[in-house]
């Protein structure tokens, strides 16, 4: 047996249970979001390919045949890029000064501060979601506290801040440990040099930490956005069926409404928005060290 | 100037820890809460623990979740394991491999799960434990496969060929020589599958089919109905065996090589 052909037969089940599994149902459901909808599976498998899902997106047809703009489905598409987009900028902030921080830290300071940073992302996501529930409910005790406060009563679940709160919490640790690698090994002697050349602390931050921070950020980012651009277990419990996300009307596609392949053209929509976030993110990454 | 120097940075990291894990230690707190309203705290109990452990759905959908997870994890485990020592050297083509063994961290759950929804209905395979333990399965490949890979990485080829020069052949060295060096990484691969198994919820929950349930699956259909002090106990009980077997892992991961 020559080394190649060992190869090939080790590393080939794992690849072919997840080319199987992964890879050939995402073609199919590419596949699917061209059919029509109908048959016991949600699936009219005979019908021919077109893209009315694609343009039922935006468009929707009137009574009498002509077409309207939709803006329900496009509400939600911003509504979700916009809170993956302050759960990253906000996982960011917390998280740059917590690997700070922990780069000064002993190594045993850092593998207790690593370990207590990885744990919530082992702990389950639905739980974790849940304990937010209890605490900012309409009977619970901090709710009662601000409406002590609040001139006028406030609800803090079942809308976007709890949306945003409880998204914050389910990812912030993927901000933290790719910054933590990148200041793990970072040179401190360049921010004394820095300070010697008379840079202010800011102007240390700013010209010396953030530039060597960068890859960090960026990969935190992705880490952050594209599994909150397909949440739905957050939304479902803290938005309460008012502030939905993509993930939330991909799942009732294929609940209630059963319509699949209306379900697959929005899925699809959330990969192509995710492949043009991380495309733009690399050519970014590419153009500042270049 | 260290990074001591910049301001604010431990008061933040206090703060983030606080938001970590006071949410959880509320949650906890709440499941010894004798009050049925799960709101109103009168005294501790652990009544609502007694009360989960002989209720027959709880059971069964604990039963189903740890099935799913002891198979898919075992199944991910060997996968990944041969995965592991295949692109232990470089070669043509590793790169892609390891993109493609990666491939389920990178997606988001919700698309893959719908994904192989309509793929099992189209072919017409059951929905239930089966569909999930194989889904299960593929997701669970890179957590088991970073580890192995990492404490492969860190064993020096000279043992092998030490073996190899004293005339053990292939199976043997790798019985009595890689094996042994590497069974920490297999255990912590294994774990991580496992508790990412366990504590799955969407793809389980698109696979299930009608009258099957996991644990977690389960517990999102009871918090859909309300709030109750059942829930806070379940919740417990799964987050403290998340964090014991993370524990666990992290701890064969920094065994003495």
């Amino acid at each position: 047996m020559s080394v190649a052909f060992r190869r090939l037969c080790l590393l080939s089940p794992a690849l072919l249970v997840i080319l199987l599994l992964v890879g050939v149902p995402l073609c199919l459901m590419a596949w699917v979001s061209l059919l029509d909808k109908g048959g016991s599976a949600g699936v009219d498998w005979s019908s021919a390919p077109s893209a009315a899902n694609y343009v039922r997106l935006v468009w929707e047809e009137d009574f009498d045949g002509t077409m309207i703009l939709n803006t329900g489905y496009l509400l939600i598409f911003l509504r979700s890029v916009a809170l993956a987009a302050v759960t990253t900028v906000l996982s960011l902030a917390l998280g740059l000064p917590v690997a700070l921080w922990m780069a000064s830290l002993s190594r045993t300071g850092r593998d207790v501060m690593l370990l207590l940073i990885t744990i919530p992302f082992w702990t389950n996501l639905l739980v974790r979601n849940y304990a937010w529930l209890i605490i900012l409910r309409e009977d619970g005790w901090v709710s009662q506290f601000v409406n002590m406060l609040s001139p006028w009563p406030v609800q803090l679940l079942y809308n976007d801040a709890a949306v945003a709160i409880g998204l914050t919490y389910s990812f912030l640790p993927f901000t933290i440990l790719p910054l933590y690698t990148v200041f793990e090994k970072f040179d401190w002697r360049l921010l004394e040099a820095a300070h010697d050349l008379g840079a202010t602390r800011r102007r240390a931050l700013r010209r010396v930490v953030l530039p060597i921070a960068t890859p960090g950020i960026v990969a935190g980012a992705l880490l952050v956005f594209i599994p909150c651009l397909g949440a739905f277990v957050t939304p479902a419990l803290l938005g309460g069926g008012k502030t939905l996300m993509l993930g939330n009307i991909i799942q009732m596609q294929f609940g209630a409404s059963r319509n699949w392949p209306f379900g697959a053209t929005l899925a699809v929509v959330l990969l192509a928005i995710m492949l043009v976030v991380m495309t733009a993110m690399a050519l970014w990454r590419n153009r500042r060290t270049a | 100037m260290s990074p001591r120097r910049f301001p604010f940075t431990r008061e933040t990291a206090l703060l983030v820890l606080a938001y970590l894990y006071v949410p959880v230690a509320v949650l906890i707190v709440y499941s010894f809460n004798a009050n049925r309203t799960a709101t109103v705290w009168t005294h501790a109990s652990v009544d609502w623990y007694g009360r989960i452990l002989v209720n027959p759905s709880i059971q069964a959908a604990a039963w189903n979740s740890l099935v799913i997870a002891v198979c898919a994890a075992t199944a991910a485990t060997v996968l990944a394991l041969l995965a592991a020592l295949a692109t232990r050297r470089a070669f043509l083509g590793r790169g892609a491999s390891e993109a493609v063994l990666n491939m389920p961290l990178i997606l988001p759950e919700i698309v893959v799960a719908v994904a192989t929804l309509i793929l099992f209905v189209s072919l017409g395979v059951k929905l239930g434990l089966g569909a999930m333990v194989a889904a299960h399965t593929a997701f669970c490949i890179p957590f088991a496969y970073l580890p192995i890979r990492a404490r492969l990485e860190g064993i020096s080829g000279t043992y092998e060929e030490a073996a190899h020069d004293l005339y053990a052949n292939r199976v043997r060295t790798f019985r009595r020589v890689t094996m042994p060096l590497l069974w920490p990484g297999v255990m912590a691969g294994f774990t991580l599958a496992f508790v990412t198994s366990l504590d799955d919820f969407l793809t389980s929950f698109f696979l299930a089919g009608p009258g099957m349930t996991t644990l977690p699956v389960y517990i999102f259909s009871a918090i859909r109905a309300g709030i109750s002090p059942e829930i806070n106990a379940i919740s417990a009980v799964m987050l403290v065996v998340s964090v014991l077997l993370v524990s666990l892992s992290f701890f064969l991961g920094r065994l003495r090589r």
